[in-house]
């Protein structure tokens, strides 16, 4: 599953994605016509309208053995938000709920159903690891992408202060109080840049476009990446 | 909270607030460390989670039976030979403490810390009616000093460093005082001695009241919750209807994880347990002692979409770590209650118009429900206001509009790619270095501060053609 965000803006981080799943030896689908997974209407309060996304995303994957989504927000959608919105429907909710079940943010998926702890691939660099809230609080996962990335050769692992405080983003809350979101966000790249690492790792196309967002406004040296990126790098193939 | 500071837009107090180089100070000092201080004591409690279900599902249980609860907490304070009151509303609340202090001929009442008669603005009430009140709380007599109101729930004048609290008290209290908190607590100290003396009356709140002994109890850190309910003659506790708890052992689970969850400590320094007024053979404690059992609000709730925020013990962890609340601090809320909890209360107090705003003051990262003792899904209520709001057409028509369309393109995946190149065309003038930057109007709400990426020249669905056969 890729999200609008992540087709729109970080087309690189799916293609990362399906080279890493396809070098694991899993087979990658990629069912026409998706769009987004509804949780920005949701969270300012769309629920009817988030319901017309949920359904028709529940159609799109019905054939999938696993659904993986490189963005932990949405996979906390899919996963805690679609069956209670399809309530209404007892076919759409038991479809919603197997959806629900089947669907991994994709550090999850690597970690605990492929029972991956390393992807045995390099890549130069210190990294500062973000928890994107809804990885962290919602899904309640902190270790498998650390995991991950302490596997890579060549990648150090750095502890970044306040690593699970909000970016800032928060959808639609980013532009509705711009001044308070960025200034919870220059909190957030102020720690990353102490830490003198070169890249701030997150699974979540939202807090990237904000940190990334920032980070190269205020022309930082330090960029923003998504784990993909770092798992399996364009020239890894 | 008066009006005027609410006549100022949401946004634009938050904007004040992020200007404030003290509150920035203050805030980020006092939340880091309440942050650390309370993530700590529960490192070192094992059995403090289950002691957040427990706690949570006697919140529960007691909500079932609300009317049972309180009748037999009435009861228990009555034959004790206390008062109890039934106010409906605030304002009946404020009515009976202004009609208690005239048939006593109270003067002078001192305060112990408390939301619920912040919530009723009391001593707004009691000056008009010529009833001095002294807050006695170090914090609240900062703020009634400065004539403000408390920017957090458990720590009024968080908001405040110790060097503007040096300034106030030299400028009100006459003389030199040097920014050092002991040096300030002694000063405050020694003023408030001989109000505890000369007071008429006693003001509280109560964190708990006992349905089953009719305990009232009351958690501080400074004992003068202590001398406001022995000191001076009467005694009036003002409580909302949903701090009543069955039973002792109830209490024990409750006083366990409320001080760890607001600042860290295992037990507050006073945890004081009143049983009605100075019974007959008892040389201290008041003559008189009144409960006044406030629902303003809240028994609405009980079947409402609020529920869970009627089982807020009033801690402030979830304050301290919200990211909002850290930069913009209690006051630009513009509400008795500030922070997550406090949009929820608000609500629940003012009805959902009033938090219109509010509703969306939150990045719903989900910290609050992390911390809270009796894990109240702040962010999911969050939600539901939201949808209230929508439902009810609170929300503004030209939000309600672009969201519909918004849904008209997730729904429509021709629509969706019309967009991608709609945008890839609309950007090209703004395109510097591989960045979006300065776009105009609307957009301009992430550009003025942040670039955005350009909408890829091959989205992801485009190039899956390519991927498809590697």
């Amino acid at each position: 599953m890729i999200t609008c965000l992540g087709d729109m803006f970080f087309p690189e981080v799916g293609v990362a994605m399906v080279r890493l799943l396809r070098r694991l030896g899993v087979t990658v689908e990629f069912p026409q016509g998706q769009t987004c997974c509804g949780m920005p209407l949701f969270n300012s309060g769309y629920h009817h309208d988030a319901a017309l996304v949920a359904q028709r995303t529940v159609g799109l994957f019905a054939g999938a053995e696993h659904v993986v989504v490189p963005s932990g927000s949405c996979a906390w959608m899919v996963k805690t938000e679609y069956p209670g919105l399809l309530k209404d429907d007892p076919a759409l909710k038991a479809a919603a709920e197997v959806l629900a079940k089947k669907t991994y943010e994709l550090s999850q998926f690597l970690v605990d159903v492929l029972g991956v702890t390393s992807v045995e691939s390099s890549f130069r660099g210190k990294v500062a690891y973000h928890d994107s809230c809804h990885l962290l609080r919602g899904l309640g996962e902190s270790r498998a992408p650390r995991t991950l990335l302490r596997g890579v050769e060549g990648c150090e692992l750095v502890d970044l202060p306040g690593s699970d405080e909000c970016c800032g983003f928060g959808g639609s809350f980013s532009v509705r109080l711009p001044e308070v979101s960025t200034a919870v966000l220059d909190k957030k790249l102020a720690n990353a840049e102490g830490t003198g690492a070169d890249y701030l790792v997150a699974c979540d196309a939202g807090c990237l476009m904000q940190m990334g967002g920032g980070l190269t406004r205020r022309g930082s040296r330090v960029r923003a990446v998504h784990l993909a990126q770092i798992l399996a790098p364009e020239d890894s193939a | 909270m008066s009006d005027a500071r609410l006549r100022t837009p949401f946004p634009e107090r938050a904007h004040a607030a992020l200007e404030d180089a003290h509150l920035q100070e203050a805030l980020g000092i006092a939340t880091t460390k309440f942050i650390g201080l309370r993530r700590e004591s529960f490192a070192g409690f094992p059995e403090g989670e289950a002691l957040r279900d427990r706690a949570r599902a006697i919140k529960e249980g007691t909500l079932q039976q609300l009317d049972r609860h309180l009748e037999r907490l009435a009861d228990s304070i009555e034959r004790l030979g206390g008062h109890v009151h039934w106010a409906a509303t605030g304002e009946e609340a404020r009515d009976i403490v202004l009609r208690l202090c005239r048939d006593k001929g109270v003067r002078m009442a001192v305060k112990s810390k408390s939301m619920a008669t912040e919530e009723i603005e009391l001593n707004d009430a009691l000056e008009a009616a010529g009833v001095k009140p002294v807050e006695t709380d170090l914090g609240e007599y900062i703020i009634q000093l400065a004539h403000e109101k408390p920017s957090h729930i458990i720590a009024p004048a968080i908001h405040k460093t110790k060097g503007q609290v040096a300034d106030l008290f030299s400028k009100e209290l006459g003389g030199r005082f040097e920014a050092d908190p002991e040096v300030l607590t002694a000063v405050a100290r020694k003023e408030l001695r001989q109000k505890f003396l000369d007071a008429d009356m006693g003001i509280t709140g109560a964190n708990f009241a006992v349905a089953e002994t009719g305990t009232i109890v009351l958690v501080t850190n400074e004992g003068n919750g202590r001398m406001v309910t022995s000191l001076p003659r009467i005694h009036v506790a003002v409580m909302g209807m949903e701090k009543v708890i069955p039973t002792m052992t109830d209490l024990m689970v409750f006083l366990a994880i409320l001080a760890r969850s607001a600042t860290g400590q295992k037990l507050s320094s006073y945890t004081t347990l009143v049983r009605g007024p100075r019974q007959p053979g008892e040389t201290e404690g008041p003559e008189e002692l009144h409960l006044i059992l406030m629902d303003n609000g809240r028994t609405r709730q009980i079947a409402g979409t609020l529920r869970e925020a009627l089982y807020c013990l009033r801690c402030g962890a979830c304050l301290n770590v919200c990211p909002v609340y850290r930069q913009i601090g209690g006051h630009a809320y513009g509400h008795t209650y500030p922070g997550p909890i406090g949009i929820l209360l608000t609500a629940m107090l003012k009805g959902a118009a009033s938090v219109k705003d509010l509703a969306h003051a939150s990045s719903l990262c989900g910290a609050c429900k992390d911390v809270c003792p009796v894990r109240i899904d702040i962010p999911r209520m969050l939600v539901d206001l939201r949808e209230q709001l929508d439902r009810e057409k609170i929300a503004p028509w030209p939000e309600r509009m672009v969201f519909r369309l918004a849904r008209r393109i997730m729904t429509s995946p021709a629509l969706f790619r019309l967009g991608a190149s709609l945008g890839r065309v609309a950007q090209r003038p703004f395109v510097r270095n591989g960045r979006v930057r300065g776009l105009p109007l609307f957009f301009g709400k992430w550009t003025r501060t942040r670039d955005l990426p350009p909408v890829a020249s091959r989205t992801f669905s485009e190039r899956w053609k390519d991927l498809e056969r590697p």
